[in-house]
């Protein structure tokens, strides 16, 4: 890097979809648009999605009568109440348009064959009659806590192909891409963001570059698991680290993480969803279906939080597999055949030869909830500008929008990090035409300065501490053993004061390396501290809350609790302070009243305030905790009539 | 793993190539390590072990860890492979490590193939050619099941470089598309979506940078770790380039 201060007009960190699809919004209306990532674009771990897209196109038979209205539904229900429920209106109603957008853009979607199809619903084989008119049209799979079969894609690589696809169209704008560069920090006065510092991981060298608006894309922070995710080993949530380090910018519903049911025992490689619903079972050591006793209504495809609890009671219960690397479950599709399984499931397929030398189509696959999404991340508006920060806004799976409440459905990530992606990079480029770059160079050097003096601080430390691996281990363990599925009181205290020794021990942590370059060890100690400290305030949100929602469930709180907690945290930490602060907001402008999911328990402490007083307090008490005003009015986009509805 | 299997752990021996061109004190050699084999290690699991434990400026590149991101290509005993998805059980004891040949090398085993591939997307413009503007009310243009699967088939590539890693052209020729860039080539070619005539085409893959310069080794077949049908993809674009009614007759 030769220059230090480079300049654009809108930066993006993070080569994901959500980071990509918002700077061709950007590149598209004029702006120059950069996107910084730590791997080149195409190795993202938007790659990683496999079974599918939701989107209410309705085109085959198990999809008739579906409708965005149907799917914001389904994804209010998922959330358990915790959504923002305009903006999980506004994702459904776009959701259509960025699956036919991404066909534009060249996605191979599997289509509608006209006629008879076999499939498996309930365990049954059953022949379903596609009409000739929908021929060609894409089609789509059933997903978990869905009504309709809603989920588009293209065998089981749909992120793959989505990923290729916006990348094709990043490449056709000319967008430059610099790869292998960190975002370190942001440079910020306090009231408005104007870029960050980055460090080249090819070379070491730090440089910043300085932009009217700044888009943190950097996914989600299951690496704060360790090895119990199924994120790849980039996902450790650079990006919420860098707003929660402004002290400013709240981070949101942090304790909101989701496990996904079936990840590979013990790699911890994703299978997707699209298995069970395709027709896949779940089986205990007995190769008894337990799960159509536990939800005889939706059976293996209820809500992965739901679906997660049942399979991890049943391993608690003593029916789960005994295996050399801990207990286990089965998920069995031998009976989708081998053809299906080398097509629609060509991914699974591979990964379970790859990694747990089994054919699917003859052996059950040794599967065990594992940590996958982060519904948790930096807290912004409608139009994903950042709570409290000018010029700053987050999009995809490292915001907090927020869609998704306290449990993701399968396939809304995909869909939110395009649909985000086009709508956020509309009021980004927006924003970029309407200002000019700040170009306060006395600040970037600053922030750089600030940056290099860290970078000495750990290359300069000496003595017996611990190395930062073990620090990384230290943390996934206790993430996983007392932060996971099933929580309560007295773990969680332990929990924080674990990651309270984890963050002392690496203040005093020492390289074993000091070698010039960009240094991996140099490179992984300077993510720690974020890591840590996200750790943290996932641990102390969890503790705080004193109820069961979605995927946050606390053996000592085990009922949802409308009453007390229809509520988001956010969390902010003072650079100084040995603690983080979490206040509260409303979830949002309520327009389907809480109630039971449809699956999972049915009882929870009923709302006291009445709806339209508990909307009444919504905007003021969202502005109190920093919201900017969107372009739009709130709840300008809730579903408005019946006729809508429809 | 049984008790009598895990008493034959084997000694591994890991001989590495180690340069790092941003230390001006660096020269080219070869390092050992060795590490106790565990069950079902792989390069993956290996590579960390020896980083964390042995040698913590090792660089090498790994990010999804389960075979889809491409990132962690490298030579594994002289053959191009996914590290993530090399077992070492099925490896002699002693691994020999190189980076891929054909790229630039960042540092050890690490390589730049986002750079190569960003530029061979740009040569090849490496996009759907629209034939109309995205219209966002519109339905979705129709499209056979038979050609979205064939079509995803070539999408499959996941740009780890193995291919042309093992490319006896691309090692001499730095303008050869090789197999990810003809392969990709192909998949836009048979796309119905995109505008290009075979005139278009013929400019892009005709000459000795596209497939006429294949010498038909091969290689990039054998280690393809998504087994792309490349045989066929070059014939496809051998034919396609001679013009569709050769095809037809």
């Amino acid at each position: 890097m030769s220059s230090q201060i480079i300049s654009t007009d809108v930066l993006v960190i993070g080569g994901g979809l959500a980071g990509e699809r918002c700077a061709i919004e950007a590149a598209a209306a004029g702006q120059e648009a950069m996107i910084l990532s730590l791997v080149p674009p195409r190795r993202s771990h938007s790659c990683a999605a496999q079974g599918g897209m939701q989107a209410a196109l309705g085109n085959c038979v198990k999809a008739d009568g579906d409708s965005p209205y149907v799917h914001f539904l389904d994804t209010v229900r998922g959330s358990d109440w915790g959504a923002d429920q305009e903006v999980a209106n506004i994702f459904a109603e776009e959701a259509p348009v960025a699956v036919r957008e991404l066909a534009h853009y060249g996605v191979p979607w599997t289509r509608v064959r006209g006629g008879k199809n076999k499939y498996f619903i309930h365990g049954e084989s059953v022949e379903i009659d596609e009409p000739l008119e929908n021929e060609g049209l894409i089609t789509h799979r059933d997903f978990g806590g869905t009504a309709k079969w809603r989920a588009c894609y293209a065998a089981a690589g749909t992120g793959h192909a989505a990923l290729y696809a916006v990348d094709s169209e990043v490449v056709r704008l000319g967008i430059t891409v610099r790869d292998r560069v960190e975002a370190i920090s942001l440079i910020h006065d306090g009231t408005r963001c104007s870029g960050v510092v980055a460090r080249c991981l090819r070379t070491g060298e730090y440089f910043a570059v300085m932009a009217k608006a700044t888009v943190i894309a950097t996914g989600g922070y299951g690496r704060i698991y360790g090895r119990y995710t199924t994120n790849a080993t980039i996902n450790y949530g650079d990006g919420a680290a860098l707003a929660l380090n402004t002290g400013i910018v709240p981070l949101g519903n942090m304790e909101a993480v989701q496990f996904h049911p079936t990840a590979l025992s013990p790699s911890g490689i994703l299978i997707t969803e699209g298995c069970r619903g395709d027709g896949g079972y779940l089986l205990d050591k007995n190769l008894n279906r337990f799960m159509v006793e536990a939800e005889p209504e939706k059976q293996e495809l209820a809500s992965r939080d739901v679906v997660s609890r049942h399979m991890m009671q049943r391993i608690q219960d003593g029916d789960g597999v005994d295996s050399p690397n801990g207990r286990h479950l089965w998920l069995d599709i031998r009976h989708l055949g081998e053809k299906h399984l080398t097509t629609k499931l060509l991914e699974v397929f591979d990964i379970c030869r790859d990694f747990a030398g089994i054919n699917p189509a003859n052996d059950l696959i040794p599967v065990r909830p594992t940590q996958h999404y982060s519904m948790g991340g930096v807290r912004v508006n409608k139009d994903g500008e950042a709570y409290g920060m000018a010029g700053l806004y987050a999009v995809g799976e490292a915001a907090c929008w927020d869609m998704h409440g306290f449990n993701r459905l399968g396939g809304n990530s995909l869909a939110e990090t395009l649909v985000a992606g086009r709508i956020v990079g509309a009021c980004v480029a927006e924003y970029a035409s309407g200002t000019m770059l700040a170009a306060n160079t006395a600040l970037a050097f600053e922030a750089l300065s600030v940056a290099k003096k860290s970078e000495n601080e750990w290359l300069q430390r000496v003595g017996n501490g611990r190395s930062v691996y073990e620090i990384r281990d230290a943390l996934g363990e206790v993430m996983i053993t007392k932060v996971g599925i099933f929580r309560n009181g007295a773990d969680l205290g332990g929990a924080v004061d674990e990651i309270q020794v984890l963050i002392d021990e690496c203040s005093q942590a020492v390289l074993r390396h000091k070698g010039p370059g960009a240094n991996p060890e140099l490179a992984f100690a300077l993510r720690l501290p974020g890591m840590l400290r996200l750790a943290m305030t996932v641990a102390m949100g969890a503790l705080a809350r004193a109820e069961s929602r979605g995927a946050h469930f606390r053996t000592d709180y085990p009922l949802r609790n409308d009453r007390e907690w229809l509520n988001r945290t956010l969390v902010r930490w003072q650079p100084n302070a040995t603690a983080p602060k979490l206040s509260y907001e409303p979830v949002g402008i309520i327009n389907v009243t809480p109630g039971h999911r449809g699956y999972g328990s049915d009882e929870r402490v009923a709302m006291e305030v009445t709806i339209p007083d508990y909307n009444a307090s919504v905007l003021d008490a969202q502005e109190r905790e920093g919201r900017l005003a969107s372009v739009d009015l709130m709840g300008s986009r809730l579903p408005q009539s019946d006729r809508e509805k429809k | 793993m049984t008790d009598d299997a895990t008493s034959k752990a084997r000694r591994l021996r890991f001989e590495i190539f180690r340069f790092n061109p941003e230390d001006a004190s660096s020269e080219p050699f070869i390092d050992t390590f060795e590490i106790d084999e565990r069950p079902y290690m792989t390069l993956y699991m290996a590579l960390n072990e020896i980083r964390e434990t042995q040698d913590a400026g090792l660089q090498f590149d790994f990010a999804c860890r389960s075979a889809i991101c491409g990132s962690c290509g490298m030579m594994v005993n002289g053959r191009p492979a996914l590290g993530c998805r090399t077992l070492t059980a099925d490896l002699p004891e002693i691994i020999r490590l190189h980076p891929l040949p054909a790229f630039k090398l960042i540092g050890d085993l690490s390589v730049d193939t986002g750079v190569w591939f960003r530029e061979m997307a740009e040569r090849t413009e490496a996009w759907i050619h629209e034939q109309l503007p995205f219209d966002k009310d519109a339905p979705e243009q129709r499209m056979s099941d038979d050609i979205a699967a064939a079509i995803y088939e070539g999408d499959r590539c996941i740009e780890c470089g193995c291919c042309v890693a093992s490319c006896g052209v691309a090692n001499v020729n730095p303008d050869f598309l090789a197999g990810a860039g003809l392969n990709r080539v192909a998949r836009f070619m048979m796309d119905p979506r995109d505008a290009r005539d075979d005139a278009d085409w013929f400019e892009v893959v005709a000459g000795s940078d596209g497939v006429f310069g294949c010498i038909g080794m091969m290689a990039c077949a054998d280690v393809c770790p998504k087994e792309l049908p490349l045989l066929e993809v070059y014939a496809y674009l051998r034919r396609r380039t001679l013009g569709t009614k050769f095809l037809n007759d």
